[in-house]
C-alpha cells in the first residue's frame, strides 16, 4: 500500500524494502519527464532530503526520499525511457531496511491534500 | 496582477496550462511541449503570441528617423519586406531585437518582445527625432502559423487571400476569414510560417477559424513551452537570455544585422569602438542529462563563460544549450549542472536545419 509525502513522492514497502516513485499528480505537474539522474547504488539517503532529480523539458523536480537508508536498487528501465518515471505505479528507486519518514499520508489524505 | 491575451478563455477552454510570461497569462503547453513540438515540425502548430507588442513609425521622415535607432540598415528596403534588427542603447549593448515591417516610405511597423514593450517605448519617446511614434500593442493581436504545413492551413483557411511568398515579406489587407490582417511570413522556430496581426476583437474568430481548417492538416495549439524548445534548436536568440543591456551586440553572433559602417546611429561608436571578448555558440550535451541557461562553463577546466540558452531537443533527443564564452575558446567543455559536470560538444547553429 502505498503512503505519500507532502512533496508528493510516494514510497511502498515489498518485501522489507521500501520502492519509491512519484505521484500521477507531480508527474502532470512537471510534464514529460526527459531525463532522470538516478541515484546511485549503495548511496545513503536521508528522509525528507533531495536524492535524485527529474527533468522535464521545461523544469527540474527534486525527488525528496520519503525514507532513510541504502539504495538498493535503481529503475535502470528509465536510463532509457525516462518518461515512464511519470507514469502510475513506477518506481525509480529502492531502499534497503528503510526508515519510513514521519507524517506519511494514506493514498485518501494525500488525494484529499490536493483538494 | 497580470494582463490576459483577447485569446484568454480559448487557452482555458481547449485546456492549456496558464502561466504568468511577459506579464501576460499565457499558456505554457495544451497536450504537452514534446507533442506540441513535433507537430510544429512535422505539420503546424499555432501559436498566441499577442505578447508581442506592435509599434508604428510614421511620417516624411520615418525611414532616416528609425534608421537611427537601429543598428541593421533599413534604407532601400523594399515595401512590403521585414528585417531583423537589434535596438541598441548608447553603450552598446541591446535594449531589445526586433522586426521591422516596411509598409511604405513614410510607414514602419516595428514588432518588439512582450516584456520588452513599456522600456522600448520610453527608450524610443527619449531618442527619436524626426517622426511621428504610436504604440499600438494593446489594440493588436498576433498569431503565429509554424511549421511545414503552414501554407496550405492557411489555403484551407482563405483559399483566394493572397499570400506574402518570400521568407521575411509580408503583405496588408488580407482577408482571412472574414478579417483583416496583415501577414508575413515570418516565425521564431525555424520552420516555414506565417505571423498573423489583427485587431483584438477579431483574433477569436480567427484563431477558432483556424484550428478548424488546420486541424484535419495535423495543426494543433501550442503554448511557450514549445516555442522555446523550437527556437533554441533553430539556434535563435532570445532577450533577456542571449541578449541585454550589458551585452555588446557584436558579441552575440548577430553580424549580419549590425551594420556601423556609413551610418550614424544610437551606440553606433560604442558598437565600433568594442573589441568583442565574448562570442555565442552552440553546444550538445555528451551523454544523457540536460544543461539549463546560466551554467558554469569550462574549458579545460578554466572558466570561460555561461550557458544562456538550455532545454532538452525533442527532435535530436538529447540536451543542447547556447554558451556565451570567451572568444577564441579551445578544449574540451564542460557544464557544471547543479555540482555535476556534463561534457559538451560544440555544435553548429541551428541546432536542427529546415528539411
Amino acid at each position: 500500500m502505498k503512503q505519500y509525502t507532502g512533496t508528493h513522492e510516494w514510497v511502498e514497502l515489498r518485501d522489507g524494502a521500501a520502492y519509491v516513485g512519484i505521484s500521477a499528480h507531480a508527474a502532470h505537474e512537471l510534464g514529460e519527464i526527459v531525463y532522470v539522474d538516478l541515484p546511485e547504488p549503495g548511496a545513503a539517503v536521508t528522509a525528507g532530503e533531495p536524492c535524485c532529480e527529474l527533468e522535464s523539458v521545461k523544469a527540474v523536480a527534486e525527488v525528496n526520499s520519503p525514507v532513510s537508508g541504502v539504495v538498493d536498487a535503481v529503475n535502470e528501465e528509465l536510463a532509457d525511457s525516462p518518461e515512464k518515471a511519470g507514469e502510475e505505479g513506477v518506481w525509480i528507486y529502492s531502499v534497503s531496511s528503510p526508515v519510513l519518514m514521519d507524517g506519511l499520508m494514506s493514498e485518501a489524505e494525500y488525494k484529499a491534500s490536493l483538494e | 496582477m497580470a494582463k490576459r491575451t483577447a485569446l484568454y478563455d480559448a487557452h482555458v477552454a481547449l485546456g492549456g496550462r496558464m502561466v504568468e510570461f511577459a506579464g501576460y497569462e499565457l499558456p505554457v503547453q495544451y497536450s504537452g511541449i514534446m507533442e506540441e513540438h513535433r507537430a510544429v515540425r512535422t505539420a503546424a502548430g499555432v501559436f498566441d503570441v499577442s505578447h508581442m507588442g506592435e509599434f508604428l513609425f510614421e511620417g516624411s521622415g520615418a525611414e532616416s528617423a528609425l534608421g537611427a535607432l537601429l543598428t541593421n540598415d533599413i534604407r532601400g528596403m523594399s515595401d512590403g519586406r521585414v528585417r531583423y534588427s537589434l535596438l541598441p542603447n548608447e553603450r552598446g549593448g541591446a535594449v531589445d531585437d526586433v522586426l521591422v515591417y516596411r509598409v511604405n516610405a513614410e510607414k514602419f511597423l516595428m514588432v518588439v518582445n512582450g516584456a520588452n514593450v513599456e522600456k522600448d517605448a520610453a527608450h524610443v519617446v527619449r531618442t527619436l527625432r524626426g517622426c511621428e511614434f504610436s504604440d499600438v500593442s494593446d489594440r493588436v493581436s498576433q498569431l503565429a502559423v509554424q511549421g511545414p504545413a503552414s501554407e496550405a492551413v492557411m489555403k484551407a483557411l482563405a483559399p483566394d487571400a493572397p499570400l506574402p511568398q518570400k521568407y521575411y515579406t509580408f503583405l496588408t489587407d488580407v482577408e482571412l476569414a472574414g478579417i483583416k490582417t496583415l501577414v508575413s511570413r515570418t516565425g521564431y522556430t525555424g520552420e516555414d510560417g506565417f505571423e498573423i496581426y489583427c485587431a483584438n476583437e477579431d483574433v477569436p474568430a480567427l484563431y477558432a477559424a483556424l484550428l478548424e481548417k488546420g486541424a484535419p492538416l495535423g495543426l494543433i495549439p501550442c503554448g511557450l513551452g514549445a516555442r522555446d524548445t523550437l527556437r533554441s534548436e533553430a539556434g535563435m536568440p532570445l532577450y533577456g537570455h542571449e541578449l541585454g543591456e550589458d551585452i555588446p551586440v557584436n558579441e552575440v553572433g548577430l553580424d549580419f544585422a549590425v551594420k556601423t559602417e556609413g551610418r550614424e546611429f544610437v551606440g553606433r561608436d560604442a558598437i565600433a569602438a568594442h573589441v568583442p571578448e565574448y562570442e555565442r555558440v552552440g553546444a550538445v550535451v555528451v551523454g544523457r542529462g540536460i544543461v539549463r541557461e546560466n551554467c558554469v562553463i569550462y574549458a579545460d577546466g578554466a572558466e570561460v563563460g555561461r550557458s544562456t540558452t538550455g532545454t532538452h531537443s525533442p527532435t535530436l533527443g538529447c540536451g543542447i544549450a547556447m554558451l556565451r564564452i570567451k572568444r577564441g575558446t579551445e578544449g574540451d567543455l564542460t557544464a557544471d549542472v547543479r555540482g555535476r559536470m556534463l561534457p559538451l560538444k560544440r555544435a553548429e547553429l541551428p541546432f536542427v536545419k529546415r528539411k
